[in-house]
């Protein structure tokens, strides 16, 4: 019998030959991150074992949340990452001006590649199945368990196939892919398992909106979100990888839990309504959602192409007196490309606030926090109860061209009806 | 692995990390601290007073969906709970709980039927969660090897300090 990817990298990183789903492995992990929330857990458990010793060239420790310090506790947490950077010589600590959000950041300078085994102390870690990696979020236990041991414990997931096929309409996006197939498997069907991600349209798909798609596989209960790597992969990686990559592929005869097939030439633009992921909606069918502020950036939506996509809607434009626009690239290239090629004109022209690399507005850690009773449309992966704010705030999850069409609107649309 | 004697808080489908500790206060480690603020969307503050050490915590579907922060059980364990009975639940919120010592058992049919404030007696070696308030039993299958190693062990870095992989 044959074998999926998620199989293969993980029986490549244990010592059997195959593995099947339900067992339970010990595998060798490549790559590890965690950030300035989760870090600090870890590290107090690291620093209470005596002459504790760690993998400390496998692990980025990026500061990526609450950062650039919003608060004295965030500083000191800050201060804890750096310190023990310092004492263990972790090799990679991006400290502020050069840190960026983790999940674009690692995948930006190369520093996880196709065939790796990747645990991070964030759940989005998953972001890196788009490059044909196995990529899992763990808490901050097992983080300091791997950092010791380079080791983890793994049950092997069964794997669902998603097959989509059909040509996107315009302003349709990986994003909208992906809130598509949140609603179409609902909360639980996907816990504990893999999602596998192919298709005709996938195939034309950019590495940014697999890279969106496998970011929120968490969001459906996932343990991981992969993507069969081709040519579009091996062209990202291939000038960035820092290690030797090793591109897996699934047996025809591989074995899934379950096939779902989608023809997407049909989808129009989704947006999430409050307060799961999984309440996607057609834009054209919820009628009239006047908005308060919008975000765009996020290790989901805040790429280089999510951002020509919104300076492409808000050129010439200014965003809805009513409304607030906070657009943050997500890491200082991104930032640095953005302004060169003058898409930070755009939006400061639009007059939208351009904010640092952080993942401050998505959690509502801060730079960007909702009041009771105000209505968001974030670029971003959660629209939990109080996700950016005010308990009784609400979140709408979005592709990046609605989004800035409805800063333009102040209300929630099609981007065609500000075009 | 100690019996469970607690009374029961009942919540919905979907309790995500968020709500079991808002991300805002993710700048706090001490598990005090984190406790004061526990079910604060949905229960209001300083909700911990009102729970007595061994009460159980009871959901629906993906409970502890969302973040992978660990301040989630923390929070849960410093403020008394002894264990979580849900329909499902979310993998890394699962790997969580265990690794620091907090079990959670799947049960949907308790996780249906049981009403908070009802007395449940629990044991987890014989897979037994008997109702007090009403007197009505209920089995699960015994939790798996790694995860009663992790509960016996009080978690996952005694284990592997003390038995390795």
């Amino acid at each position: 019998m044959g074998h999926t990817i998620t199989e293969k990298i993980l029986a490549a990183h244990s010592d059997k030959d195959e593995v099947n789903p339900g067992e339970h492995i010990v595998a060798d992990v490549d790559f590890m991150v965690a950030n300035d929330i989760t870090a600090p857990i870890t590290i107090n458990i690291i620093e209470d074992i005596e002459n504790a010793r760690i993998k400390n060239e496998q692990i980025a420790l990026v500061p990526d949340h609450f950062t650039p310090n919003k608060d004295i506790k965030s500083a000191q947490n800050v201060k804890l990452l750096r310190e023990f950077s310092k004492k263990h010589n972790v090799k990679y600590f991006f400290e502020t001006g050069r840190c960026g959000v983790e999940h674009c950041m690692l995948p930006e300078k190369g520093l996880v590649v196709p065939g790796d085994l990747v645990i991070g102390a964030d759940s989005h870690t998953c972001t890196y199945g788009a490059i044909g990696c196995f990529s899992s979020g763990v808490g901050s236990t097992d983080l300091a368990g791997a950092l010791l041991t380079g080791k983890i414990w793994l049950r092997v997931p069964e794997t669902i196939k998603l097959e989509y096929s059909g040509k996107l309409k315009n302003w349709v996006y990986g994003k909208d892919l992906i809130l598509m197939t949140l609603k179409e498997l609902g909360n639980v069907a996907a816990i504990y398992k893999a999602l596998e991600f192919t298709g005709s349209t996938i195939s034309g798909l950019s590495i940014y909106q697999r890279l969106t798609m496998s970011n929120m596989a968490v969001e459906a209960g996932a343990k991981n979100g992969i993507f069969p790597p081709d040519e579009i992969t091996e062209e990202y990686v291939k000038d960035r990888a820092k290690r030797n990559y090793k591109m897996y592929q699934s047996d025809s005869d591989a074995e899934y839990s379950d096939i779902r097939k989608f023809d997407v030439s049909d989808l129009d633009p989704q947006v999430s309504l409050p307060h799961l992921p999984s309440n996607a909606e057609n834009v054209k069918d919820i009628g009239k959602i006047e908005i308060d502020q919008v975000f765009i950036g996020s290790c989901t939506n805040g790429w280089y192409e999510d951002l020509e996509i919104a300076a492409k809607v808000l050129k010439g434009k200014k965003v809805a007196p009513e409304t607030r626009l906070i657009i943050a690239p997500p890491t200082p290239d991104i930032y640095m490309k953005a302004l060169r090629n003058g898409l930070l004109e755009i939006f400061g022209e639009a007059e939208a606030v351009i904010g640092p690399p952080t993942c401050g507005p998505c959690l509502g850690g801060h730079m960007g926090i909702l009041a009771a009773g105000e209505k968001a449309v974030a670029t971003t992966n959660r629209n939990f109860v109080g996700r950016m704010g005010h308990y009784d705030s609400e979140v709408y999850l979005s592709n990046p061209a609605v989004a800035a069409a409805s800063a333009v609107a102040g209300r929630i649309v099609h981007p065609e009806e500000v075009l | 692995m100690e019996k469970i004697l607690g009374k029961v808080w009942k919540f919905g489908d979907n309790i995500d990390t968020d709500v079991i500790i808002p991300a805002r206060y993710l700048n706090m480690t001490d598990p005090d601290e984190l406790a004061a603020h526990v079910f604060e969307p949905q229960r209001g503050e300083k909700f911990n007073e009102v729970i007595d050490r061994g009460d159980v915590v009871v959901g629906g579907d993906n409970f502890g969906c969302g973040s992978s922060r660990e301040h989630a059980p923390i929070a849960l364990k410093a403020s008394g709970i002894s264990c979580v009975i849900a329909k499902t639940f979310a993998r890394i919120f699962y790997r969580n709980s265990f690794n620091i010592g907090i079990p959670l058992i799947i049960q949907p049919q308790v996780a249906e039927e049981i009403k908070e404030g009802e007395i449940l007696n629990i044991d987890l070696e014989e897979g037994k969660i008997k109702n007090e308030s009403s007197g009505k039993e209920y089995s699960f299958p015994p939790l798996e090897e790694m995860m009663v190693k992790l509960i016996e062990g009080k978690g996952l870095i005694p284990y592997i300090l003390n038995e390795g992989y």
